[in-house]
């Protein structure tokens, strides 16, 4: 066992000593006045010696030397009592109740601190001690224990426990208890207010000396012991227990709204209206019952990094940032070893020798950071290091000296790729296999972990400078976001993180969108062919039935399998909500392609499909890494790697820009009714905050010449999407974009497409806002600057909006 | 012993009360693809997902179409419910040690493996169905 386990293991001992020994010494003041009324009974007596017992010999064990003491001298008294020696007289009842009260207040400092505190209770030691003389000898002893200052007296109650406000008042002598009570009557009569506030309109006290109460009471509670009265300890399937209970809940609270809604009772639609509200709010504070700070993970780290980085000779220091980041406990169960792999990778095969990084001009202390942070709903998890980074070219290297890539193959790989052949099964980077990892299992093993969990494992790393590995997971595995869609009459939900996009081939497309690749249906998605699963033909093996599907449009959902895309075609895409993922029972666990079972509103099941799963059945997975062998493959990865990601936006004035899909938040329509004013500025609210719409293109100055207009205009006139004008729809369409944390909405004309380009940038700044021009899709685009047209709305000091020179007026 | 009873085709079973949580009557059923053929769907039992299995398919016999509703006898065990779909449900009925019977020799099969053995009520014959091996042969 290693130290920090043991350390770990010491707090965990002593917190349970601190919560034990608090639930019996408040049974022992108890005893100890039951034992007071009658002296005689031997089992109160022994249960009261026992407990004395027992937290001296667990301090003496802890080290807690003061703590052992005061207990010691007070078994010893307690000892001579129980064999009957001495008689239990008030005076040595008032001794042990002192002593109680001293072993408190050290438990409580014991908490704070992990020491039993300065204090020595010398005085409460003499008193035990002089009380263990027989009577007749005690009684002519000069240490009276009325002149003893009692330990109650220099350590003010308040302290350690919260006193009632009425209490407070009275010891402070602004209320008399005879008011005090009164108060309290009233409150049990009805009135609502605090006791407090009570006194305060009877006259009986000022505001101020409540305050001040109140002030002194909070702090107390702060100070009250937190392990033995802010928390109690819950059996994990209680919980468990308790999370099906609420998920129970929030179908029937669904099935209530649903049946509200047929008839028409104010009274049951508030009603309900609040039966939704509690049922939410229950079912988050239960979830957050089952979420643990990732730090308790990481709380072996330090011990793995130092270990690891002594016995391969190097500095490395370990930086945590986020350890209070929350996630769901079966979550952190279950990425502890991914964790712990990417963490000693990082230690192994990032941080170089210190000699090496002396000589690349860097601190020869390497430095390791973990950082966790939430994020639209899930949890990122950081693992930084500042170490060599890693070559891509070596990857590559590797790999074909392994047979895992062929030599075109290598060729063709972006940085990006090679970097991601790290995952790849039975590769090592290691020049020597070391008894620490370099053993090629592992970074295929950590990425399937993850994904398993329905998370995304990411890399980038810049050669000298350092590597991170970004994992993103869902907060919990028992709530995720869904689509659900419909399919041969069942319902079934499809996990939203492998969703790309939505695809509805309509009439013409219907019929001829679909092409047949030797058999294989394909679709050309912007240009690349996507292979596409039928999901009544992978589930029930019905092939679709011709003639039907010829009339109907075509709905594809667009999934992601790790690197592999593919689109699944289904009878009806219904719409995406938080489902409450069940596991299935035994006799289904052995079916790759369900992931588990959900209940819908309406209370019917319905099954959750595992992306993943399916892609293997239906062989896909095998095809993507055989992938590029084909002629054309080769052509599409090599043009892939110089590709940008737009997004095609057209002017009112028919003339066409783009944004790089990168700097894109997400893509949004909204209400024109819920936009509101605020000074100069349009806002709406998004997503919990309140977002700037910035209208584009009354910002920008006009650029071209009147023919180029009516050019343009005939393009238009001929392209397939006619031309309408924004202002007829209820809709404006808004390009989110985030910066500095907060979205700000370009409200753009229309959005015509998210095309991947190679873009050639043929041309300077046209005009202010614009970054530069180019030719895509055969049409002039000009690139938007967003950061600033940012700028450019920015309102003035004198609360006029800036515009460009043109004279266009704000549509919205 | 107390038996569960119920009816499966032509014969009349029963199964330990102690393993049984609870009887309900034809419940909604979401199918499941690419699932063993005994397996006919998954039903929400107030929140808990339960795996339907077709008992008469499991013993060997024909078994439940589409349009049946076969009553549920949910059985629980650590790793979650399953129900055993049967024809009818009968009482629960006390029986005698000294009536029962081991299968003969002749019995073989899967229903070898699931059939303890028989009590010899007055009229007929009550077989006993093993809960616990037929749960596990659903796995």
């Amino acid at each position: 066992m290693n130290e920090m386990d043991e350390m770990d293991e010491m707090d965990e001992v002593i917190q349970e000593f601190i919560v034990e020994s608090n639930e019996n010494l408040d049974n022992l003041d108890n005893d100890l006045l039951a034992l007071e009324e009658d002296p005689s009974n031997a089992e109160i007596m022994g249960s009261i010696f026992r407990t004395i017992h027992t937290i001296k010999g667990t301090c003496g064990f802890l080290g807690f030397g003061k703590l052992e003491k005061v207990s010691h001298v007070g078994e010893n008294l307690l000892s001579k009592l129980r064999e009957g020696e001495l008689q239990l007289t008030k005076k040595r009842t008032t001794a042990l109740l002192q002593m109680v009260d001293a072993i408190r207040q050290m438990l409580v400092c014991v908490e704070e601190t992990k020491s039993d505190g300065e204090k020595e209770y010398l005085e409460l030691i003499e008193i035990l001690a002089a009380l263990q003389i027989d009577d007749a000898e005690a009684e002519q002893g000069d240490t009276p224990p009325d002149a003893a200052p009692s330990v109650e007296a220099e350590f003010p109650e308040e302290e350690v426990k919260v006193k009632p406000i009425g209490e407070m008042l009275v010891s402070s002598g602004v209320a008399t208890s005879a008011q005090v009570a009164d108060a309290i009557k009233q409150q049990l009569d009805g009135n609502k207010a605090p006791v407090g506030e009570i006194l305060v309109n009877q006259g009986v006290v000022d505001k101020g000396s409540v305050a001040k109460a109140v002030d002194k009471q909070s702090e107390a509670k702060s100070r009250a012991p937190a392990a033995s009265a802010g928390s109690i300890r819950v059996d994990v399937n209680l919980l468990d227990q308790l999370m099906n209970l609420v998920g129970e809940l929030v179908l029937i609270r669904n099935q209530v709204l649903q049946f509200g809604e047929t008839f028409d009772s104010p009274v049951f639609s508030t009603t309900s209206q609040h039966l939704s509200q509690v049922t939410s709010e229950l079912q988050e504070q239960v979830m957050q019952t089952r979420m643990q700070p990732i730090g308790g993970v990481w709380s072996k780290f330090p011990r793995v990094v130092r270990d690891l980085s002594q016995g391969c000779g190097k500095q490395v220091r370990l930086e945590m940032e986020g350890k209070e980041t929350d996630l769901d406990k079966s979550l952190i169960e279950a990425i502890k070893d991914p964790l712990t792999h990417l963490v000693r990778n990082s230690v192994d095969h990032g941080i170089e020798m210190p000699e090496v990084r002396s000589a690349n001009g860097k601190p020869a202390e390497g430095v390791i950071t973990l950082r966790a942070y939430h994020e639209g709903g899930q949890v990122n998890i950081e693992i930084c290091d500042d170490g060599a980074g890693i070559d891509p070219e070596k990857l590559k290297n590797k790999a074909l000296e392994k047979g895992l890539i062929s030599e075109d193959q290598a060729e063709r790989m972006g940085e990006k790729e090679a970097l991601n052949l790290i995952f790849k099964a039975g590769f090592s980077t290691a020049a020597a296999v070391t008894n620490i990892s370099g053993r090629g299992v592992g970074m295929d093993v950590v990425k399937t972990n993850i994904e398993n969990l329905g998370g995304v494992v990411d890399i980038s790393s810049r050669l000298g400078e350092g590597t991170t590995m970004r994992i993103k997971i869902p907060l919990t595995l028992a709530i995720i976001p869904a689509l659900t869609i419909s399919c041969a009459g069942d319902r079934y939900a499809i996990p939203q993180i492998n969703l790309m996009e939505l695809l509805l081939l309509e009439g013409e497309d219907a019929k001829s969108g679909i092409e047949n690749l030797h058999g294989v249906p394909v679709y050309r998605l912007r240009g690349k062919l996507l292979p596409l699963l039928y999901l009544n033909k992978e589930l029930w093996n019905e092939e679709p039935a011709e003639d039907e599907e010829a009339n109907n449009n075509i709905n594809i959902v667009v999934l992601k399998a790790g690197e592999l895309q593919f689109g699944l075609v289904v009878d009806e895409v219904n719409d995406t909500q938080e489902v409450v993922v069940k596991p299935l029972g035994k006799q289904l666990k052995g079916i790759s392609s369900l992931a588990g079972a959900t209940i819908m509103g309406d209370g019917h099941v319905a099954i959750i499909l595992d992306v993943f799963g399916l892609a293997d059945n239906a062989k896909l997975l095998s095809e993507a890494t055989h992938q590029g062998e084909g002629v054309h493959g080769e052509q599409e990865v090599a043009e892939e790697s110089e590709k940008v990601s737009l997004v095609l936006l057209r002017n009112p004035d028919g003339g066409r820009m783009t944004v790089p899909l990168s700097e894109v938040t997400r893509l949004e329509e909204i209400q024109r009714t819920s936009i509101e004013r605020v000074g100069n500025e349009q806002v709406v609210r998004y997503r919990g905050q309140i977002m700037t719409l910035i209208d584009v293109f009354s910002l920008l100055p006009e650029r071209r010449s009147p023919e180029r207009i009516t050019a343009d205009a005939q393009k238009d006139a001929e392209s397939v999407v006619a031309y309408q004008p924004a202002e007829s729809s209820s809709v404006v369409q808004v390009v989110v974009c985030t910066k500095d944390g907060k979205a700000i909405g370009l409200v753009v004309d229309q959005v015509l497409d998210v095309a991947e380009e190679a873009v050639e940038i043929s041309g300077e700044s046209s005009r202010k806002g614009v970054s530069a021009t180019a030719v895509i899709q055969d049409r002039v685009t000009e690139f938007l600057d967003v950061d600033e047209v940012i700028a450019m709305s920015k309102v003035k000091p004198d609360g006029q909006a800036r515009r460009g020179d043109n004279n266009a007026t704000m549509y919205i | 012993m107390q038996l569960c009873t119920f009816k499966l085709g032509d014969y009349f079973f029963g199964v330990n009360v102690e393993k049984v949580q609870e009887v309900i009557r034809h419940q909604e059923m979401t199918r499941i693809p690419l699932a063993n053929k005994e397996v006919r769907g998954l039903i929400n039992l107030r929140g808990q997902i339960v795996t339907a299995v077709d008992l008469r398919l499991l013993l060997g016999l024909t078994g439940f179409s589409s349009s049946d509703e076969p009553m549920n006898i949910i059985i629980q065990d650590e790793d979650g419910a399953v129900s055993f779909q049967v024809d009818e449900i009968g009482d629960v009925l006390e029986v005698e040690e000294s009536s029962f019977e081991y299968p003969p020799e002749t019995l073989k099969g899967i229903a070898r493996e699931l059939i303890q053995g028989a009590y010899k009520l007055t009229d007929r014959l009550l077989l006993v169905l093993d809960a616990e091996k037929a749960v596990a042969m659903t796995a």
